[in-house]
C-alpha cells in the first residue's frame, strides 16, 4: 500500500530498500494485513458509498448504474420543512449534556480530598457501576421509574400530596429526563481521568502552599485545576465535535409518537427515513449522513481553535 | 493515589483551619448524598425484582412480602433465553475476534523498527474522525451478503481504533526494547516474539480492552436491530429486552393469571427481574477487572 512513499525518502535504491524490509518484517505486514483489510472493507468501502448521497441510488440499480443528481438530495433535506427543529432539537440535547461536564471534575476534587480512604474507595466502585447498565435497560429502568401508576418518581411525588406526572408524554420534561439520567450513568466513570490527572500533581506543591497557608479551596484553584485543564479541554474539544451525532441509541428508545416534538434529532430522522420506512430512501440518508459529519468537522476545527487560544492546548 | 491526603496524614505538623474544616464537613455530606443518588436506584431494582406485584409500590429498600414470581415468568419466557444463548454467542466470539484483530493491528504498531507505521496509522486515526455513515455501512453490510447472519453482529465492529491506540501504547511503553534486541539476537522471528514475549507480558490490557468488547457486545442493539431485523431467531438478548422494556410488548398472556390488573403487575415484577437477569454476565465480570479501568483510562489518556 503506502509503505513505498515512506521507504522511498531514503536515498537509496528504492526496490531494494522495499525488498529489505519487507523480507526482514514480513511477519508484521502479515500481521498488520487483517486489521488493515478490516479497515478497508468495513469503513473505507462504505466511505467509497457516501457517493449515493449525489446520486439517484435505488434498489434494483447498482451505485455506479444510478445516474448524478448533485445537490438534490442535501438540497432536500435544507429544505424540508422541520430542518430547523431537527438541528435545533438535536444542538439543545447535545447542549445540555454538554453543560453537566463539570460534574465529573466536582466529584473528582471532592474524591480527591476525601480523608477516609475506604469510603473513597466505596464510592468510586458504585459510581462506576451505572456505566456497564445497556442503553436498552437504562431506558427500561427509566420507564419502569417514571411509570404515571406505579414509578417510584411518582410514588414519591403522590405521597408528597402532588398529582401522578405521565414524564414521558409531556416533551418538556424529555431533555431534562436524558441529560440527568446521562449524568446519573456517566459521571462516576468520566471521573476516573480526571482522578489520575490530579494524582499526578507533585505533593510538594500542596505542602508548599500548606505553609504559605493556602486552605483547600485556594489549592484546588491554584493548583489542581490548572493541572488539569489541559485534559478538560481536550476532552471538551473532542465533545464539540460530535455535537450534531448525539447517542441517537438511547434518543430512539425515549421517543414516543407525544414527546416527538422536541426528541427528534437528525441521526433518528435518518433512520427512520434511510432504513426503517418501508421504501427507504438510501440516497437521501446518506445526504443528511454526510450533512452531519460536514457541520461535525467545522466545529471540531472551531472549538479546537477556540481552546487552542484560550488554554493553549489543542487537539491538533 | 494514595499519596494524596497530605491534609490529612495523622499526625501532620499543620492543623486544618476553618473553611478547610468546613470544606471537608460539605465534603462528607456531598459524596454521601451523592453514594445514595447512585445506589439506591440500584438496590431498588434489585429489590423491586423480588417484590410480589403490590410492593412495588413502596419506597423500601427490602423487599416486602418477597416472592420469586417476577424471576418465574422470566425462566418460563422462552424468548428471553434464546436471545441470552445469542448474546452469549455474540460476546465470546465478538470479544474474541476483536482481541485478535485489534492484537494484530497494535502489536505491529508498537514496534519502533516497523516502517509501514506511519501510513497505516494515518489509515486508523481517519476512520476515528469520519466515517461513511449509517446507510453507506449497511449498503455495504448488504452488498457482503451479511445481512441477517451472526457475522454482521460480529464482524463490523470487530476493531475499535481507540482500544487499538491504548493496546499499542502499552505494549510499547511497558515491554522493553531490550527484550526485542536479545529476542532478535538468539534469532526469534516476528511472530514467535508476538507469541511468546509480547502477549504474556500484556495480560492487563488485554483483560481491560477484552472488557471494553464484551460490555459493548453485551449492550449493543443498534447494529442487531438493523442488520438482523426479520430473523427473529438470531436476535440478541438486548432486543428481545426491547421488546419487553420499552415497547411494552411482553408476551406473557398464557400463563393463566385471573384479572388484567394481576397481569400488570405480573409484568410490572417481571420487569424488574429482567433488568435484573440481562445485567448478570457483566456484573460478574466487573470485580475481576474493575482494579484495570483506572490502568485502562488513563493510558487511553496519554494516548497519540
Amino acid at each position: 500500500m503506502a509503505q513505498p512513499n515512506v521507504v522511498a525518502r531514503k536515498k537509496k535504491p528504492l526496490g531494494k530498500r522495499i525488498w529489505e524490509e519487507l523480507r526482514k518484517n514480513w511477519g508484521l505486514y502479515l500481521l498488520v494485513s487483517v486489521p488493515v483489510l478490516y479497515l478497508i472493507i468495513f469503513k473505507y468501502w462504505p466511505m467509497y458509498g457516501v457517493q449515493i448521497a449525489f446520486r439517484d441510488y435505488k434498489v434494483v440499480r447498482t451505485i455506479w448504474e444510478s445516474p448524478w443528481v448533485g445537490l438534490k438530495y442535501i438540497r432536500k433535506f435544507i429544505e424540508y420543512r422541520k430542518f430547523w427543529e431537527l438541528i435545533r432539537n438535536t444542538f439543545l440535547i447535545s447542549f445540555y449534556s454538554l453543560c453537566t461536564f463539570p460534574a465529573p471534575i466536582v466529584l473528582a476534587l471532592l474524591l480527591n480530598y476525601m480523608p477516609n480512604q475506604k469510603f473513597k474507595k466505596a464510592v468510586q466502585m458504585i459510581s462506576y457501576a451505572p456505566h456497564f447498565i445497556s442503553t436498552v435497560v437504562m431506558v427500561g429502568i427509566l420507564l419502569q421509574f417514571l411509570d404515571t401508576r406505579s414509578g417510584l418518581i411518582n410514588v414519591v411525588i403522590q405521597a408528597a400530596g402532588g398529582k401522578a406526572i405521565n414524564f414521558m408524554a409531556k416533551p418538556q420534561y424529555f431533555r431534562t429526563i436524558y441529560v440527568l439520567s446521562g449524568l446519573w450513568q456517566g459521571v462516576g466513570y468520566s471521573s476516573i481521568i480526571y482522578i489520575s490527572a490530579l494524582s499526578g500533581v507533585s505533593p510538594e506543591l500542596h505542602e508548599a502552599a500548606i505553609v504559605d497557608g493556602a486552605n483547600i479551596l485556594k489549592r484546588i484553584w491554584h493548583i489542581d485545576l490548572p493541572t488539569i485543564l489541559p485534559t478538560v479541554a481536550i476532552l471538551l474539544i473532542m465533545n464539540c465535535g460530535s455535537m450534531l451525532s448525539v447517542g441517537y441509541e438511547k434518543i430512539y428508545l425515549m421517543q414516543n409518537s407525544l414527546n416527538n416534538k422536541v426528541s427528534e434529532v437528525i441521526s433518528t430522522y435518518t433512520y427512520k427515513q434511510g432504513l426503517a420506512s418501508d421504501t427507504p430512501q438510501y440516497s437521501y440518508g446518506a445526504a443528511i449522513g454526510l450533512f452531519i459529519s460536514f457541520i461535525n468537522v467545522i466545529m471540531l476545527l472551531i472549538v479546537n481553535k477556540i481552546t487552542g487560544k484560550l488554554s493553549g492546548s489543542s487537539l491538533f | 493515589m494514595k499519596t494524596k491526603d497530605i491534609t490529612v496524614k495523622k499526625g501532620h505538623p499543620i492543623k486544618h483551619t476553618l473553611s478547610d474544616k468546613i470544606f471537608l464537613t460539605i465534603n462528607w455530606i456531598v459524596l454521601t448524598l451523592f453514594l445514595i443518588v447512585i445506589a439506591y436506584p440500584l438496590i431498588f431494582v434489585i429489590t423491586a425484582s423480588f417484590s410480589s406485584g403490590t410492593s412495588i409500590m413502596s419506597l423500601s429498600l427490602l423487599p416486602q412480602n418477597p416472592s420469586l414470581t417476577g424471576y418465574e415468568t422470566v425462566f418460563k419466557y422462552k424468548d428471553i433465553w434464546t436471545g441470552y444463548g445469542n448474546s452469549l454467542i455474540y460476546m465470546v466470539c465478538g470479544t474474541v475476534v476483536s482481541l485478535i484483530v485489534t492484537t494484530m493491528c497494535a502489536y505491529p504498531l508498537s514496534r519502533p523498527d516497523f516502517k509501514g507505521r506511519g501510513p497505516i496509522m494515518v489509515m486508523c486515526m481517519v476512520t476515528m474522525y469520519f466515517s461513511g455513515g449509517l446507510i453507506p455501512t449497511y449498503l455495504t453490510i448488504r452488498e457482503l451478503g451479511l445481512l441477517q447472519t451472526r457475522w454482521s453482529v460480529i464482524l463490523p465492529g470487530a476493531m475499535s481504533v481507540y482500544n487499538m491506540i491504548v493496546m499499542r501504547t502499552y505494549m510499547r511503553n511497558s515491554i522493553p526494547l531490550e527484550l526485542l534486541e536479545c529476542s532478535q539476537l538468539d534469532g526469534c522471528g516476528n511472530i514467535r516474539y508476538l507469541m511468546s514475549i509480547v502477549l504474556p507480558l500484556s495480560g492487563p490490557i488485554m483483560a481491560v480492552i477484552g472488557l471494553y468488547y464484551a460490555v459493548g457486545h453485551w449492550n449493543a442493539y443498534f447494529d442487531a436491530m438493523i442488520y438482523l431485523s426479520g430473523s427473529r431467531k438470531l436476535y440478541p438478548l438486548s432486543l428481545i429486552l426491547r421488546e419487553i422494556l420499552v415497547q411494552n410488548d411482553a408476551n406473557i398472556d398464557n400463563l393463566d393469571i385471573e384479572s388484567l390488573m394481576a397481569l400488570e403487575e405480573r409484568r410490572n415484577v417481571m420487569k424488574y427481574a429482567v433488568i435484573v437477569v440481562s445485567c448478570l454476565p457483566v456484573m460478574i465480570l466487573y470485580p475481576f477487572v474493575q482494579k484495570y479501568f483506572v490502568k485502562g483510562v488513563m493510558i487511553g489518556a496519554v494516548k497519540g
